[in-house]
Parts: C-alpha cells; structure tokens; sequence
C-alpha cells in the first residue's frame, strides 16, 4: 500500500524527527518509537518518513516496512482533517456498524483506511471505544455519535462539510 | 572448559549430547529425523512452522524440536499419534491457502511441503481458505516470487537477512501476511542483489530461476544459429545431485556428453576464461601495486558482489577489477576472436552460459555487456533440459571439451569455492613478480570459513589478502577497509555463501540432506581435486592461454584485452 500523493514536509516536522531518532537511537528496539513518534509528527508513515528512519538507523526499508505493517496503530495513509473512526468491536457489529461503514464509505467515495482526496475526511475502523451502551458507534474527532442508523451518516458529515465552510 | 553432557532417550533410544543442543540434532544421533519446514541449518531457526513437534517430557503440550533444547533425563517421542496429527493438521491449514498447481510446478518431486503431504496423507482440500491472488513479481531478470505458492515460512526472508541484504520481508499480518520488499515494490526496485540463495532455501515453488530454457530450445532449433555452450567451473561438482549422484561428484564428462546430444555448434570449458580472468586481474593487482593506485583492489567476478558495491558502496567503485567475469570474457571472446577466425557472423553466435548463480543472468543484461552472452541458464536448468531430452545422464560416456577452449588449469577450476580465485591469482601473480616462485598451495585462504586473511612475501611485495564469502562478510570487510582498521592489498568476494559451489542456481536438495551435510565443503573438494589432478595449475601456464594471447590480445591488459575483457561500474544507491 503506498500513498500516490505528493508529500511535503515542514523543516520543523523534519528536525523534530531527526532528535527524535538522535534521542532514542542507541535504545535496542527503539524502531517502535520512533514509528509512534514520527506518526504523531506527521499524521501518517509515508515511504518519505519510513526512508528517512531506515537510512538514519542503517537498516533496512524493508525492515521498517514490516514493523509499520505489522501494528494496526500505523497508518501508512495521511489522515484527512476529520479523522472517522467506526467501531466494529462485538456489540457494535451486531448492531449493524457494518452498515454505517458502508454508507460512510459511499458517501465519501473511499474505502476504510482512505484520505478524501481534498484531505477533509478519513475513515478508519476500530475495535470498542467503550460506549457499547450506545451501539453502534462511531466517532468523528473527539465527538461521539452513537445509536446510530445509515439515514444519520449523511446529516453528521454535514455537519463538518458545513464548519469548513 | 569441557561441555556439560546431557543425557536423554529419544523414542527409547539414549543419546548423550552437549548442553544446549536442540531435540532435532540430537535425534539424529539416534538416526530419526524430525520432519521440518520452517527450519534450514544455518539459515533459519524461528519454531514457527510446528511441523517438528514432538512429545517431551517435562513441557507442556508438544514443543518445537528445532529449537527446544535437550535435558538431563528428558524423553522425547518424536512419532506419537499426537505428533502426526498435529503435523497433518499443519499442514492440511497450510495447503488451505497454498496454489496447489503442482504439476507444472518447478519443485514438483522436489518439494519439502509434497513430500510431507504424502508422507502424512493429507487432505488437500480439508480446509478451504480465502482465495488470495497476489501479483506474481517477475521484476527481475533472475527470479519469479509466485506468493500464492509462499508458505511464509520466513527461509527466504532469513536467507536474505544473513547476507545483510533485507530486501524482503514479512508484510503485514495475520492472514493477510506475505513477503516482499518495502512498500509491497517489485523486487528489481529493492536493495536486491540477485544471489538467488532466497531460492535454493525456498522449500516449494514460491521461488524460482527466471527460466530461459525456452530461448535456448528455440535457438537450438533454428538453423541460423550457431548455439555454443560454456559452463561454468562449479557445475561440474553439483550437476550430478540433480540425478541423484552423491554430493560432491565430479560429473564434468557426463556433463559434456549431455549437453552434446542438444547438438550445438560446441560445448567449452569456462575455466579458460577462469584463467584469463587471473591473467588480466593478477596484472592489474601488479599494475596497481607499482602505481599506487587505489587498493586494495577488488575481485569482480561474483555480479552480485558487483550489484551490492553500486547500490551499497559506490564509493567503492574505483577499488573494484575492471576485469569482466569469466563468463562474460567468454562471451566477448567469442564473439570477437572465434568469430573472426572461424568466419562466422558474430549476430548468428548464440552463447549460452550455463552457471551456478541467478544473478548471472541478471549479468549478462548489464548495459555494458549486453550481447556478450545471449542467455544464462543455472545448474538446476540444465538438469531439467537434460531431463527433458530423455538423456539417460548417469549412463553416459565421459566426453571432453571442445578445442580451442578445452584445456584449463586447476587454478580456473578452484574458481567456483570461496578462496579459489584468491588463490589462482596468487599463484600467477607471485609467479609474474618473482619467476622463481613456485609455491602453487595457499591454504591459509582454502576452506569454507566466511573471512580469512593471510599475508604473503613475494620479491619484496607485503600482499596482504582477505578472502569473504556471504554478503555480510562482505560488508565486514568493507566497513574494516573504511575505518582504516584493516589494511589489504587484494581482496576475494564472493556473495554465496562458501562460493558459487553453494549459489543460488545449484540444485536443490531435500532439508533432511541440508541439515546434516556440510554441503559447501563436500562440493567444494569436488574442485579441489580437479585442481590437485590437474597437470597445470598456474593459470599462466595453462596452453590454451598462451594461444589465446599469441593469436589475438597479445599481452595481459593490452589495448584490445581492455577493449574486450574489461567493463566498467557505476552508482545505483538504493535502501
């Protein structure tokens, strides 16, 4: 899976992951770490970061490709402003959050794991966030949204297209 | 310190091994062996496969033979009901997925996941798992990855892990997991060299040759080529096991006989330009000792080795032989001086080199070179075209080489074990600084040891020499070289481990024989005695040389020997 768009980095983004691998370099196992710390700088893992680590730590790209592939918590797609995030956990399956996928992912013309390509929203799933009370669930941001039904999706995501606006 | 001795009983049989030996070599001190798949002997040790569970007492449940160690009064049952079962069902949920197209399959009759199917009598079919299709990667000009073959038993990933080279690796997980190189891009856009040991160690057809068989049967029939074959010196010691001959075999007239019933124009001995190589990289070593240019100088004729200096050492470049490889000398040879003295039009010439080694293939495609060979095929593709022609190998007469190229010296020979280029340009370089010099034996760099050093005094030159095989002895050597902490004069290279007589074109054997044999060193005597047997051992003393400089390039690293016998590198970083 690699991303097709063009990347651009800040120089702040940049020396902010080169301490980060300065730092933690000499620590066995810190590719981990620096995988977390260079996904919270810049929002996902493109081929550009993943490079940067692997030449920096004199490893392999391959090698750091396999751990960011391994862990579900890398992304190795950039995330959009909205960050969507359905749960599949049990409760909110049965209770139909397949559906709700389905009509998030029709909505907004991508797939799970995929970025709008004005960037403005990204779906994710994920496994409860501890609302089961309020299956399904999903979750834009910090926001919750729960019982929902596939009629509600496209009123919430008005919502965010609206506060771009 | 003497080892601590542990006693045990392996299906009632006692055996007393070393501490911390494992279930699986101890077993075969009580001749058992314990299925494997995951596991290959200095290659790959992960436990994860669980085709060696056994019954041990003291653990819980069934444990990995590869990698649970012996204790004092353990007793292990290695062929309980429970052991079978559980062996079938891993291997009946690893068929689940597995395409079996095993007919046409290249490792039909030689696969490890085959043979354990019928020897557990598995239902293929038990289990039905997702149907995966994922692109097959023919990037390369060397290898073919069909994942929908891959058992993800990790050998291949290990194989490339101990070169140092990482340019695959595991994907994902669960399921969905698969090798491949970062970003899931073509292997050819990977830090891949092209040594093919990922494909002598794959235990199905998941790896394979790109295969040119078709191209050479094609030219072989066509009446306006003129097809002439040149093996390389270390398929004479391995070509035998494709027919179940005993390792270490010298099949070299069989071989010959074989590849004449194809009817081609000639069949030559690549250890002449074994010999050439020597005569033009021993001149240049002097020729680089007297003008201080810079050393130590390089072998160049591993094209993997040459592949991980552009993409890994650029700056290493200047350090390289510019000689061509034996293979690719005999191919510009042929199309020059042979054409020109037999009156034949070099485009109907059609070389095909036979070799131990994928990237030859990868070699003979080089810009620099192209057209020199017209295609390289590998030991195991050689044994399949024999096959194929209904040639009864082991019962064929001993036949020899064709003239001009027939006569070689030992030193041409010893070319495909780690060392041996070593020291067949020792043996003519010492000779060419100092005529008196007679010593032909230079065993400090013999053997399968991955680095050796040596030091040798010869009229008044120091020559101090390394000798690695195995990429990761490679890159030892290098980062020594750079840190100043290692000083040499000339350095061997070869990327295989033990050399081209362990190269990724050489057959594959079953893992019952590769985990108890020491297969580089039995294949490699194979050379050595060819070498011992040899009435000329200096390869400046080898006829065919002489008449090859008198005819046409006139002296070592003359105007036209450059022309022709020597190439030149450039930079291809890649991580």
């Amino acid at each position: 899976m690699e991303d097709k768009t063009s990347f651009c980095e800040t120089a702040e983004q940049r020396a902010k992951l080169e301490a980060v691998i300065e730092e933690s370099r000499s620590t066995p196992g810190c590719l981990m770490h620096i995988l977390q710390e260079a996904q919270a700088i810049y929002g996902y893992l493109p081929i550009e970061v993943q490079s940067a680590i692997a030449r920096q730590l004199h490893i392999s790209l391959s090698e750091v490709y396999g751990v960011a592939t391994f862990y579900s918590q890398f992304s190795l797609l950039p995330k959009g402003k909205n960050r969507i995030s359905v749960c599949l956990g049990t409760a909110c399956y049965v209770k139909g959050s397949d559906k709700i996928l389905a009509e998030l992912e029709k909505q907004l013309g991508i797939k799970c794991g995929e970025c709008t390509p004005d960037g403005q929203f990204s779906i994710d799933s994920c496994r409860c966030v501890g609302a089961c009370g309020l299956a399904p669930v999903m979750m834009i941001n910090e926001d919750v949204y729960g019982k929902l039904n596939p009629d509600m999706v496209k009123g919430i995501l008005d919502k965010y297209r609206e506060e771009e606006k | 310190m003497q080892e601590k001795m542990i006693n045990l009983k392996i299906n009632g049989i006692p055996v007393t091994v070393p501490e911390g030996t494992t279930i699986l070599q101890a077993a075969r001190q009580a001749h058992i062996e314990i299925p494997t798949l995951c596991f290959l002997k200095d290659v790959s040790r992960m436990g994860s496969c669980r085709m060696c569970v056994v019954e041990a007492t003291g653990a819980r449940g069934l444990v990995a033979a590869c990698v649970y160690p012996v204790a004092e009064g353990m007793e292990v049952r290695t062929n309980t009901d429970k052991c079978r079962q559980s062996r079938k069902m891993t291997l009946e949920l690893i068929l689940s997925k597995h395409k079996k197209k095993c007919l046409s399959c290249e490792r039909n009759h030689s696969c490890e996941l085959q043979r354990l199917s019928l020897g557990y009598s598995v239902d293929e079919d038990r289990f039905k798992g997702e149907d995966f299709v994922l692109p097959l990667d023919d990037s390369t000009p060397y290898l073919i990855r069909d994942n929908d073959k891959c058992i993800n038993c990790m050998r291949c990933v290990n194989a490339c892990k101990k070169q140092g080279i990482y340019a695959i690796g595991p994907i994902g997980r669960g399921f969905n997991v698969h090798i491949g190189s970062a970003f899931d891009r073509p292997l050819a856009e990977s830090p891949c060299v092209g040594c093919g040991q990922c494909v002598v160690d794959c235990p199905v057809g998941a790896l394979s040759e790109k295969s040119n068989i078709n191209e050479v049967w094609a030219a072989l029939s066509d009446s306006s080529k003129k097809v002439v074959f040149i093996t390389a010196p270390s398929v004479r010691a391995t070509l035998g096991e494709a027919f179940d001959m005993p390792i270490g075999t010298n099949v070299e007239g069989k071989m010959i006989a074989a590849i004449r019933r194809f009817n081609p124009e000639a069949v030559f001995n690549m250890d002449v330009t074994a010999d050439l190589t020597i005569m033009e990289e021993a001149s240049e070593l002097i020729n680089r000792i007297k003008t201080n240019k810079p050393m130590p100088m390089f072998t160049s004729c591993c094209p993997a080795w040459i592949k991980f200096v552009e993409q890994t050492y650029p700056e290493m470049i200047p350090h390289l032989s510019t000689c061509k490889s034996p293979q690719q000398m005999f191919g510009a040879l042929l199309k020059s001086y042979w054409c020109e003295k037999n009156n034949i039009d070099p485009a109907s010439l059609f070389v095909v080199s036979v070799i131990p080694c994928t990237a030859k293939k990868y070699e003979c495609e080089r810009e620099e070179m192209k057209g020199d060979v017209d295609v390289a095929i590998t030991t195991r593709e050689l044994a399949r075209m024999i096959k194929t022609a209904g040639i009864k190998f082991t019962e064929l007469p001993d036949e020899e080489f064709d003239n001009p190229f027939a006569t070689a010296t030992g030193a041409g020979a010893i070319f495909g074990a780690t060392g041996g280029v070593m020291e067949a340009a020792l043996r003519t370089a010492a000779h060419m600084l100092d005529g008196s010099f007679e010593v032909l034996d230079f065993f400090a760099v013999r053997g399968s040891n991955p680095i050796k050093e040596a030091t040798y005094l010869v009229a008044g030159h120091t020559i101090r020499v390394a000798v690695a095989s195995g990429l990761d002895n490679a890159r030892k050597i290098v980062e020594g070289i750079k840190s100043g902490e290692k000083k040499y004069d000339f350095v061997e290279i070869m990327s295989c481990p033990g050399g081209c007589v362990n190269g990724g074109g050489q057959p594959t054997l079953p893992d019952s024989v590769r985990n108890s044999v020491e297969l580089k060193a039995a294949r490699a005597k194979a050379l050595y005695s060819c070498d011992n047997s040899n009435s000329y051992r200096r390869s400046a003393d080898s006829p065919t040389i002489d008449i090859i400089y008198n005819d046409y390039l006139s002296f070592p690293n003359s105007h036209r020997a450059h022309e022709i016998l020597h190439t030149s590198y450039k930079a291809d970083p890649k991580i």
